[in-house]
């Protein structure tokens, strides 16, 4: 029997941005605003799997100066799954190989008259230079080392939906802090939220003046398990680094990867993220991604749930708009 | 020529310790004097009126890139020179990281000729330390000399073998030359685009730490120190360069030092706007390290302010903040923005500015210039100590305007620079 899908009309007033370039200045109501929106629409799509037509006539471009395949891919099904058009633009055989500037790219796709662009980018600040230089919404889908939004929240929405109120909550983000955009986006979004943040890997990647935003730091994974409710595994970015911050893979993960007997020692309750694509081996066994602990699945069926929101948000029809 | 009288102006001199109200004389293109013996016979030819002014040595300017030859889109010496004259200074030190690099007479000659034919203000040219500015060999230090050439510098990069230093600072003894040094370890700034501190760790930005330009300095001072060589450190940017400098002034080492406009107004969080009109080398740093430099030209640690001035058409710098190129241009804001930052600020009285923008360069460059001393080539500037202006990034006579100051009021601007006894520059009244 058909069910009848309840769509959302207007976006709700208390969202009142065209982009969404960082979690950082975001205030924490218009967090919640998205997380809430995402729930929604995760439940209008029965799981995100049914289409909507809240952007039906909307055409969104991703524009990927960095290669993707699942952030992009995963913008393109939210964007159908509201029933927006969706264009792909990548770097490679592009005019920007060329030598045409990442503007002049931009403002091109906008005179095709568009209604927004997801933008990827190996260096911090370009999506939000372009929202400076374009009419139409920015989305950021990754600003080299900078921020994540998209995957900050779905990794929130994430442990929202299994713990309800992050309050109270001690999240641990391990490894690779200094090139991680999904680590800056997480720890802003969960310091905003109330949650206790801990920092933790070897000096050379976390930096103790992480303190000073309101975060802890820590070098000693065995230390603070026992006290964490959620660990976020974050890839080591090997392609990154000019010099390499540990002495050697074997060492790292003997140090920080997430294994049987560290899972042992933690909360029985504890759960595990990890923003993929995971180095199995060096920041998490496979028997422990696979476990029944493990919201790997999870965040990329939540990450439907929370580009939605965000697409709808920024390009939805707003109350009194004709 | 005739003569020139300014009239009724605070003539200040800082090599003569002079600052007075009075009429200041200037004869067929050199200083007659101050005050009424020298005003001469008969009426003046012509004259200024310059009640309420500041009447000063002409500024000068040793830290400029005036980019031709090799990159006239950024530049000219045209264009260069007359951004220079509207922002009151009579002089010029240009920095030899041209294409080609000025590393023989005959380019010398070329921008000699060039300022010549330019006709507003003085050039004084900086040449390479090593051939092809490649930092291998010295580069004939003495046939630039013999050219012309004031100093000496590979910046735009450090001298980086330790041996090469060592060996330019000794060679340049006999010329008694400075070496002008640009302080960085390459190795811990790589990759980076701004200062190393909490705002490039939040904004995911590749750091140049405080220490890459204090490791150098601490080298350099030591090579300065066992060659008895005069080292002049380039746009000072950190607290703990101040202090070497400091010890390093204090154990009597011939080192002097320079500070841009810049790295005393600025700091690392202007780069959370990713504009790349932040985004120079050294990077803007902390508050701590700016009070320090404040500090350091207060306590003369901090002999003199230099601009640094690098242009770089707009093009270039409207890029991603890792692919535009450093550096920002200075030549007509550094006078406000100084002034408004330390005499508008009470730190340090008209006197010391001008001894930091005029008589201390001069000195260091070993040129005749920056004094009203009689018989002193006539480069003057007139400066309006109480003007508010706006800076107009849009008007400038520099061919680029890349500048962190567009739109920002500052208080005191020169209103006319006079270059040899002749008026290269007036502001417009109704400005």
């Amino acid at each position: 029997m058909p069910q009848t899908i309840i769509e959302p009309e207007t976006v709700p007033a208390a969202w009142p941005h065209r982009h969404l370039l960082d979690l950082e200045r975001l205030t924490p109501e218009e967090i919640r605003t998205i997380l809430d929106t995402a729930a929604v629409l995760k439940t209008a799509t029965e799981g995100c799997r049914k289409k909507l037509s809240v952007l039906s006539g909307s055409t969104i471009v991703n524009l990927f100066f960095e290669s993707s395949t699942r952030t992009r891919t995963s913008f393109s099904l939210a964007a159908r799954r509201l029933g927006a058009d969706v264009i792909d633009f990548s770097a490679a055989g592009s005019s920007l190989s060329k030598g045409e500037s990442f503007i002049d790219t931009a403002k091109n796709l906008e005179a095709m008259g568009i209604d927004a662009v997801v933008v990827r980018h190996q260096t911090p600040g370009t999506p939000h230079l372009l929202a400076q230089q374009l009419e139409v919404g920015v989305i950021n889908a990754g600003d080299g080392p900078h921020e994540h939004p998209t995957q900050g929240l779905l990794d929130i929405f994430s442990i929202r939906e299994r713990l309800g109120d992050l309050s109270g909550i001690t999240v641990g983000l391990v490894g690779d802090i200094a090139h991680s955009r999904t680590a800056r986006s997480n720890l802003h979004g969960l310091i905003k939220l109330g949650a206790h943040v801990i920092l933790c890997g070897p000096p050379t990647l976390v930096s103790p003046r992480w303190q000073e935003v309101g975060v802890e730091v820590s070098h000693d994974l065995d230390a603070i398990l026992p006290r964490c409710h959620v660990l976020n595994l974050l890839r080591i970015q090997f392609e990154r680094q000019s010099t390499r911050p540990f002495p050697s893979v074997r060492e790292y993960a003997h140090l920080y990867a997430m294994d049987r007997d560290r899972l042992r020692r933690a909360r029985k309750d504890l759960l595990i993220l990890a923003p993929g694509p995971i180095n199995r081996g060096v920041e998490v066994t496979a028997d422990v991604a696979d476990c029944e602990q493990s919201l790997i699945l999870d965040q990329v069926t939540n990450g439907l749930a929370v580009r939605m929101a965000v697409l709808w948000l920024t390009c939805g029809r707003r109350e009194g708009a004709a | 020529m005739g003569t020139l009288a300014i009239r009724g102006g605070r003539v200040i001199d800082p090599s003569q310790g002079i600052d007075v109200v009075a009429d200041l004389f200037l004869r067929d293109g050199v200083v007659a004097g101050v005050g009424p013996q020298a005003a001469g016979k008969g009426r003046a030819d012509d004259s200024i009126d310059a009640t309420g002014m500041i009447v000063a040595p002409g500024l000068v300017d040793m830290h400029v890139h005036l980019r031709e030859p090799g990159r006239e889109e950024d530049e000219t010496i045209e264009t260069g020179t007359a951004s220079a004259v509207a922002g009151g200074f009579t002089s010029v030190a240009c920095i030899p990281n041209t294409e080609p690099p000025i590393d023989t007479q005959g380019i010398v000659e070329f921008i000699h000729q060039k300022a010549a034919r330019a006709d507003a203000c003085n050039v004084f040219v900086v040449g390479c330390v090593s051939r092809n500015r490649e930092g291998k060999e010295l580069a004939d230090i003495g046939q630039l000399v013999e050219a012309g050439a004031v100093a000496f510098t590979d910046d735009g990069a450090p001298v980086y073998d330790a041996e090469l230093m060592r060996r330019a600072l000794e060679y340049c003894r006999m010329f008694d030359k400075p070496i002008l040094a640009h302080e960085e370890v390459l190795e811990l700034s790589r990759g980076g685009v701004m200062h190393e501190g909490l705002v490039s760790l939040v904004l995911g930005l590749g750091g140049m730490p405080a220490a890459a330009e204090d490791v150098m300095i601490g080298r350099d001072v030591a090579l300065a120190e066992v060659t008895g060589g005069r080292l002049h450190v380039m746009h000072l940017s950190t607290a703990g360069g101040v202090e070497l400098v400091r010890a390093a002034k204090a154990r009597g080492i011939r080192v002097t030092a320079e500070a841009c406009p810049h790295h005393f107004t600025l700091t690392d969080e202007c780069l959370r706007s990713f504009d790349s009109n932040f985004k120079m080398s050294p990077p803007l740093r902390t508050a701590a390290d700016v009070e320090a430099i404040l500090g350091g030209i207060v306590d003369g640690t901090i002999d003199c302010i230099a601009t640094d001035h690098a242009p770089h058409a707009l093009e270039k710098k409207m890029l991603e903040l890792d692919r535009a190129p450093f550096g920002i241009v200075g030549l007509e804001t550094a006078l406000g923005v100084s002034a408004t930052r330390l005499v508008a600020s009470g730190r340090i009285g008209w006197p010391r500015l001008i001894e930091a923008m005029s008589t201390l360069p001069a000195r260091i460059l070993g040129i005749e210039r920056g004094t009203l001393s009689p018989g002193a080539v006539a480069d003057v500037t007139l400066i309006d100590p109480a003007m508010e202006w706006q800076v107009d990034a849009a008007s400038f006579r520099s061919k680029s305007a890349n500048t962190p100051f567009d739109r920002w009021t500052l208080r005191g601007r020169a209103v006319a620079t006079i270059v040899g006894g002749r008026v290269k520059y007036r502001l417009a009244s109704n400005a």
